[in-house]
């Protein structure tokens, strides 16, 4: 009993996220003029799931209390790349997917590599290397267009399985369950959590630090891989657009937070990130139903996201001691 | 003897400085040897080289016959030498047991094992005596007493050929420094080598069998412990006469003028009504278990406590402080010597002139800049009142070593000239030489006219410093010591909250306690 209890208080900041967007969602449905049918509930996911796997990637390059700002690039980059690869038989599209997904592995661990070998700021660092990953991603698709694997692209987003479940959902949940599930409970995430908690201790503990941080980007990388992968698969096609990098960068950093994990690294899980970004997501949805002009989108979201990042803050009003504001 | 570890020739130094010259150590298995000196004598140096932290210059380490180099910790950890560091090398936002099992986890293939975990780190903290840590805790949920002895759990779990404990008991409760020795002993005789370095010679005396004096570098003695009385272990330390460590205390006619008058001071859970009253010139100790509300009681009065109730007077004046800055400013002057000069005390990148004069910029501000010339004079009072030791005003503090980072600390707030002192555990970690540079310091401070509320773990510092010492015990004051009352054995028998008596030879300490409540 001891062990939920302690795990309850570990996981404060997604479990209020998670009741956010219970609450934001209900509202959606309630005015929605279809209601709750399959097809708001698969567009929503849609939506969701792509900015729920930019926000997993960086997730991981946060918790070393670091930043990846090259993240929207890669998803863009993975994209275009996809856009030229997936395609035709069975054996073909596979490899092509290996490729997009090895390709973005590569992004992360080159991210990686400077950050830990080089000693660069990783704000700097990934503002650099993203220009460079947007530009391959331009080179390989100068303008909009290519094609991807139809059949593939309908069965990971349209077709709804066992009639009800949209399935782009359940390439998110594959995500959580095969690969950050693992990745947390291996012995290289711990080193990511302790990377980021405190360096000094874990290194005087002989912890690979490094190691942690590698991992932490490489697997950011693979991340927003399979993100540009389900992007091509809902549009069919690919294109190196910088504006939808640069958002979903700025998103997944909000995403992040909205999540519970601290900008300070240490504390906090990809999973309260898929449920940020659900939050997010349905923030421009509620103006939709309520009708609202597409003007004051911008505006209402900036409000909305202020307030939900300062849920966050409330555990500061029950501080008495005022040295903790400090820490 | 077959020595285990041995270092021939070993020096280091850093950037010109000699932390270590060419000195020699060596230990037998199955000992504990204790490693003895001054901040600055090159046993913290020597400590890291073995850990693996940093690496010498020249000489030979042997471990087991063999000769060996470490380049980073890891490398020492795997050759079985494990360190306990003074500052803790845990990471907060972890669990208990995910710290204790930090290094090689128990794992199902490529998972960690989180109930195996568990086990492992119930099964180290037993080995310790402890029982009230929860492995699914978060660390940093834990007080700093708890959390010293997950550090030695974490040791434990590596399975130390050579144990090196560096101050490791400083944050201790008393019943855990008793339970922790006795581990140590259990260890001896497992064959472990431990590597014990203290300032507490009590606790020295207690468990050594050798001891090693380090002066400027250099080993200076090694003898067995008991061969050398305390008197001559410190004259080889400091390397100079040493006259009596406390300076004496006053005799007064009457109860001096009441400066602070605090009634009935609450903050629930860790204060429970408490009634304290500090006269000018008077030096009031803070004693009691670590942990019992002391440090809150000082944090309350310095108004860094939301929702404190009860009255605190000043010179016969209500205050109730929203914060340092305003307990700065009140007429007769508050300050607080913090626990921690590393993040409370002192802003470690910046320099020592900016860091003396931190607490009186406002006063020194013509304008909108600060006079450079007042600055200056005011450094070089508080320079001179305290004999800082330093190289350039303009290096940054953290460069100094502890002893004058503690002096940097009480310099910046002597130089407010608060009449009310508040310290917190102000000697923890620092050499024997400032310690005795402080306490005559305070002395002299309060035959000034200042009131000092001084907390302390060392019962020995309370007997020597202490016109009073107020006993708390679980957020309340249980008794208060005066005069010839102040004995080691009231202090225990009060902090362990037992009726005078109680405690067996706790004769000395039925004839004098006050009760307080």
């Amino acid at each position: 009993m001891n062990r939920l209890r302690y795990f309850l208080a570990h996981s404060r900041g997604a479990l209020l996220a998670l009741a956010l967007f219970a609450a934001m969602f209900a509202v959606y449905v309630a005015y929605h003029p279809a209601g709750l049918t399959i097809d708001v509930v698969s567009t929503a996911a849609n939506k969701g799931v792509l900015l729920a796997l930019v926000a997993m990637a960086q997730t991981l390059p946060i918790l070393t209390a670091g930043l990846d700002l090259s993240i929207g690039m890669t998803f863009v980059l993975a994209n275009s790349l996809a856009s030229a690869v997936v395609l035709g038989s069975p054996a073909e599209t596979a490899l092509g997917v290996v490729l997009v997904l090895l390709a973005s592995l590569l992004c992360g661990a080159l991210n990686g590599l400077i950050v830990v070998f080089g000693r660069l700021q990783p704000i700097i660092t990934t503002l650099a290397t993203g220009s460079i990953y947007f530009g391959l991603a331009l080179v390989i698709r100068p303008s909009p267009g290519g094609d991807v694997n139809e059949d593939l692209a309908d069965a990971l987003t349209y077709d709804p399985v066992l009639g009800v479940v949209p399935p782009s959902l359940l390439v998110l949940l594959a995500t959580v369950v095969l690969v950050w599930l693992p990745l947390r409970r291996s012995t290289w995430g711990r080193a990511v959590y302790a990377a980021g908690s405190a360096e000094g201790a874990a290194y005087m503990s002989g912890l690979n630090v490094d190691l942690g941080k590698f991992v932490a980007y490489t697997f950011a990388g693979l991340f927003a891989g399979i993100a540009g992968l389900m992007l091509t698969f809902m549009t069919y096609a690919g294109e190196a657009n910088a504006a939808l990098g640069g958002a979903y960068t700025l998103n997944s950093i909000a995403s992040v937070v909205i999540g519970g994990t601290s900008l300070f690294g240490g504390a906090g899980g990809a999973i309260g990130s898929v449920i940020g970004a659900f939050v997010f997501r349905t923030i421009g949805d509620l103006l939709f139903v309520f009708d609202m002009d597409a003007l004051y989108q911008p505006l209402f979201i900036g409000l909305v996201l202020l307030v939900s990042v300062s849920l966050g803050s409330l555990r500061l009003l029950r501080i008495r001691n005022r040295l903790e504001l400090f820490r | 003897m077959s020595q285990i570890l041995e270092l021939h020739g070993v020096s280091k130094s850093y950037g010109g400085v000699h932390a270590l010259r060419a000195t020699d150590f060596e230990c037998a298995r199955g000992r504990i040897h204790a490693v003895l000196g001054e901040n600055g004598a090159g046993k913290s140096t020597l400590m890291k080289i073995l850990a693996g932290v940093v690496q010498p210059d020249g000489g030979v380490l042997r471990l087991d016959g063999r000769e060996v180099a470490f380049a980073r910790p890891a490398e020492a950890i795997r050759a079985g030498v494990v360190c306990i560091f003074q500052e803790l090398s845990l990471i907060p936002d972890l669990t208990v047991a995910d710290n204790i099992c930090l290094l090689d986890p128990p794992r199902l293939g490529f998972l960690i094992d989180q109930r195996a975990q568990d086990r492992i780190a119930l099964d180290c903290l037993a080995r310790i005596g402890v029982h009230d840590i929860h492995p699914r805790q978060r660390l940093s949920d834990l007080p700093l007493s708890r959390r010293q002895i997950v550090e030695i759990a974490k040791a434990l779990r590596l399975d130390p050929k050579i144990l090196i404990l560096d101050e490791a008991t400083s944050a201790l409760t008393a019943e855990d420094v008793g339970r922790v020795f006795a581990l140590l002993k259990a260890l001896r005789e497992d064959g472990v080598t431990i590597l014990y370095i203290s300032h507490r010679m009590n606790e020295i005396a207690e468990l050594a069998d050798d001891c090693s004096v380090f002066r400027n570098g250099e080993r200076v003695g090694v003898f067995r412990n008991g061969e050398k009385t305390h008197d001559e272990i410190v004259e080889m330390m400091i390397g100079r006469e040493y006259v009596h460590a406390y300076p004496p205390k006053p005799v007064r006619a009457a109860p001096p003028q009441p400066v602070v008058e605090v009634e009935r001071l609450s903050w629930p859970p860790a204060l429970r009504d408490v009634s304290l009253t500090v006269g000018a010139g008077e030096i009031v100790g803070l004693g009691g278990l670590d942990g019992q509300g002391q440090r809150e009681f000082l944090l309350a009065l310095f108004g860094v406590l939301k929702g404190v109730q009860g009255t605190v007077r000043i010179d016969g004046a209500p205050v109730a402080f929203s914060g340092p800055a305003q307990a700065k400013r009140h007429p007769t002057g508050v300050a607080l010597i913090p626990e921690d000069r590393k993040t409370e005390g002192l802003m470690l990148p910046m320099s020592i002139r900016d860091n003396l004069s931190m607490a009186i910029l406002d006063r020194l501000t013509r304008g909108l800049v600060v006079d450079r010339i007042a600055e200056d004079a005011a450094i070089e009072r508080a320079v001179g009142q305290l004999s800082i030791r330093f190289g350039d005003l303009d290096h940054p503090v953290a460069s100094l070593s502890g002893g004058n980072q503690q002096k940097v600390v009480m310099g910046k707030w002597l130089l407010t000239g608060a009449r009310v002192l508040l310290l917190n555990d102000p000697t923890r970690g620092i050499d024997v030489g400032t310690k005795q540079e402080i306490y005559g310091l305070l002395r002299r401070l309060a035959d000034d006219g200042a009131s000092i509320l001084f907390y302390s773990t060392d019962y020995d510092e309370l007997i020597g410093c202490c016109d009073r010492v107020a006993v708390f015990y679980d957020g309340r004051i249980v008794r208060t010591l005066e005069g010839d009352g102040i004995t080691e054995k009231a202090l225990v028998a009060s902090a362990l909250n037992l009726e005078p008596g109680a405690l067996q030879g706790a004769d000395d300490a039925a004839r004098q306690p006050q009760e307080a409540t």
